[in-house]
């Protein structure tokens, strides 16, 4: 009887711990439904003063004064332009860099760079902000004329190393997948070591290097802090990166930097921005992972 | 005609290209390298000499050699510990819950699914979710802009990173191990309790470790939740207000005097050298309690 009694209670205790494990995991459920219903639900009332039209196509965005307009396309157009100026920097040194580390690297020198490269993505972006303000900034001045105290440049530029170990890392992890067999068989072919590694290797590994830059020019679009203080606040469609100009992320840190009222159209407006920030990073996410899935060509 | 010994001429421009790309691509990786170093040395010549003892344990303030980052430090470390406290436990139930509980159903897809589509949302937007959730509706419980406010909004932008490498630890310990425990007995929860989290823990705390430090130099969200004031005093209690170390480097660095500038390094070189002391402290006890089965 006593033994039947133990069997019950410690078949309860099990459920109810699986119970609060799997709330634990749906957590995460609520955070995602969270930030939905959150950008859904202001930008909602947002969308009353202003119409969806309007703020998809209109091309001044001067909220913060009057006549307040809400064109979004100069906080797209500035979001791209940094991002642009990044994957310059950031994809062909990263991709060097995984075929360095996947072909060239003796063991004592991936020892290093490796974590080098970790700690260079552990950097807070704010540190990279002030770097490009009052390193980058005054000595681009000297080699590009004109290029003004804010500026997309040395933004864009230090987004790109920002980024650099992400592209890197996963191009490497890409590489490196890719058997041993397709390598030997290409040198035994009489390839030389960078036609193996251009011609073989990094076609073969292909979809992981295609999502890997997906998923950092993504990092790039909603990367805040060096943007907020390198490439100004000035919102502006244009795509010289000599100017200042205004990000997506870097304009809802404008308005929450300043005393705007709960419930203004102000206020509102972030909610906006916001909701097309996450709506662009979130489908470049989702295809750059589904990328790799749908291409992975799979080794036996 | 070739020569006997004497190569192709082709094979030797080939071999040439190679020797190119061979240096091509070192360069590409030694950008990374030289970037780093260069900020590194150009921040301590900004900041080496405003590291004095009264920068630790004054408040900032308007005069620049009066300035100092202790109501700074003390929010980092209530937001550190903060942090911790709530991610450890729901980032490692997650995991196991992920791992040892859930079968390959489908809503262990969508969680799993949703848990890397959030590792990947921008920081600014848990930001914007803090401010409308944290500061405005439970404006009441949290005191509004308020250390915990700043505190539940980070833990929700590094739980993704943290359940994910707990996840990798919890997936590294054999099964022959589980095998055995439920051989001798024991239900599901006694064999993770006493088995797979023991087997698991240093992996999870090299995690932990580093989504916390992922968190302190996080500037982004703490501006939104409008934690950029002015502020010379410590806070007492989770509803207080707060500064932060991230935060004060870009107060000053958003400023055009060079003299603030020099207080944004110093500061730049505390923050630097807690995040790589804990990174530090990740790598050892990865090393130290390394296990190959």
């Amino acid at each position: 009887m006593r033994l039947a009694g133990l069997r019950a209670r410690r078949k309860l205790r099990e459920r109810a711990i699986g119970g609060l494990l799997f709330a634990a995991g749906a957590t995460s459920i609520l955070t995602t439904a969270g930030i939905v219903v959150v950008l859904l639900v202001e930008s909602a009332s947002f969308f009353r003063h202003v119409s969806i039209v309007e703020f998809l196509t209109g091309t001044t965005w001067t909220p913060l004064f009057r006549p307040q307009h809400f064109g979004v396309l100069p906080l797209v157009a500035g979001s791209f332009l940094v991002a642009l100026i990044a994957s310059v920097v950031a994809l062909p040194l990263g991709l060097g860099a995984a075929i360095y580390l996947n072909e060239y690297a003796p063991n004592r020198a991936r020892s290093i760079l490796k974590p080098t490269l970790e700690i260079l993505a552990g950097v807070p972006s704010v540190v990279y902000g002030y770097f490009a303000l009052t390193f980058m900034t005054p000595i681009l001045q000297h080699l590009v004329p004109g290029l003004s105290m804010f500026n997309a440049l040395s933004a864009g530029i230090v987004v790109g190393i920002m980024i650099l170990p992400l592209v890197a890392s996963l191009s490497e992890d890409a590489m490196r997948a890719v058997p041993r067999a397709l390598s030997e068989g290409s040198y035994a072919l009489g390839a030389t070591r960078w036609e193996t590694a251009l011609r073989v290797v990094t076609p073969a590994a292909l979809s992981g290097i295609v999502a890997s830059f997906i998923l950092a020019i993504s990092r790039a679009v909603g990367e805040t802090m060096a943007v907020v203080l390198a490439a100004g606040m000035t919102p502006r469609l244009t795509l010289d990166p000599r100017e200042s100009i205004e990000t997506m992320t870097a304009y809802i840190v404008q308005v929450s930097l300043g005393d705007t009222q709960f419930g203004s159209i102000e206020y509102q407006s972030i909610f906006a921005v916001g909701l097309s920030l996450f709506a662009v990073t979130l489908v470049m996410n989702i295809f750059g992972r589904w990328f790799l899935k749908r291409f992975r060509q799979v080794y036996a | 005609m070739r020569v006997l010994g004497q190569p192709d001429p082709r094979l030797r421009r080939r071999r040439r290209i190679g020797r190119l790309f061979h240096g091509l691509c070192f360069a590409a990786t030694a950008v990374g390298v030289v970037f780093l170093l260069v900020l590194l040395i150009d921040v301590m010549i900004d900041g080496v000499a405003w590291l004095t003892p009264t920068f630790f344990t004054e408040f900032p303030s308007r005069i620049p050699a009066r300035a100092g980052i202790k109501s700074a430090l003390y929010g980092t470390v209530w937001l550190m510990g903060l942090v911790a406290l709530v991610t450890f436990p729901l980032g490692v139930a997650a995991a196991i819950w992920l791992e040892e509980y859930a079968g390959k159903n489908w809503i262990q897809t969508v969680i799993q699914t949703n848990i890397a589509n959030l590792a990947g949302v921008p920081s600014i937007v848990y930001g914007i979710l803090g401010l409308a959730v944290f500061v405005r509706w439970m404006g009441a419980a949290t005191g509004g802009r308020s250390v915990i406010s700043g505190a539940l909004t980070l833990s929700l932008l590094v739980l993704p990173t943290l359940i994910i490498a707990a996840q990798e630890a919890i997936r590294a310990v054999p099964s022959s191990i589980r095998e055995a425990s439920y051989g001798l007995g024991a239900t599901k929860w006694q064999t993770v309790r006493h088995h797979v989290l023991p087997n698991a823990l240093p992996g999870i705390l090299t995690g932990t470790i580093l989504a916390l430090s992922r968190a302190i130099g996080e500037t982004a969200p703490l501006i939104m939740i409008g934690a950029l004031t002015f502020i010379a005093f410590v806070p007492d209690g989770p509803r207080d207000a707060f500064t932060a170390l991230s935060i004060q480097i870009y107060n000053w660095a958003s400023r055009p005097q060079d003299d603030f500038r020099h207080l944004a390094a110093a500061a730049i070189l505390v923050l630097l050298l807690l995040l790589l002391s804990m990174n530090g402290l990740a790598i050892w006890l990865r090393n130290k309690y390394r296990k190959d089965w």
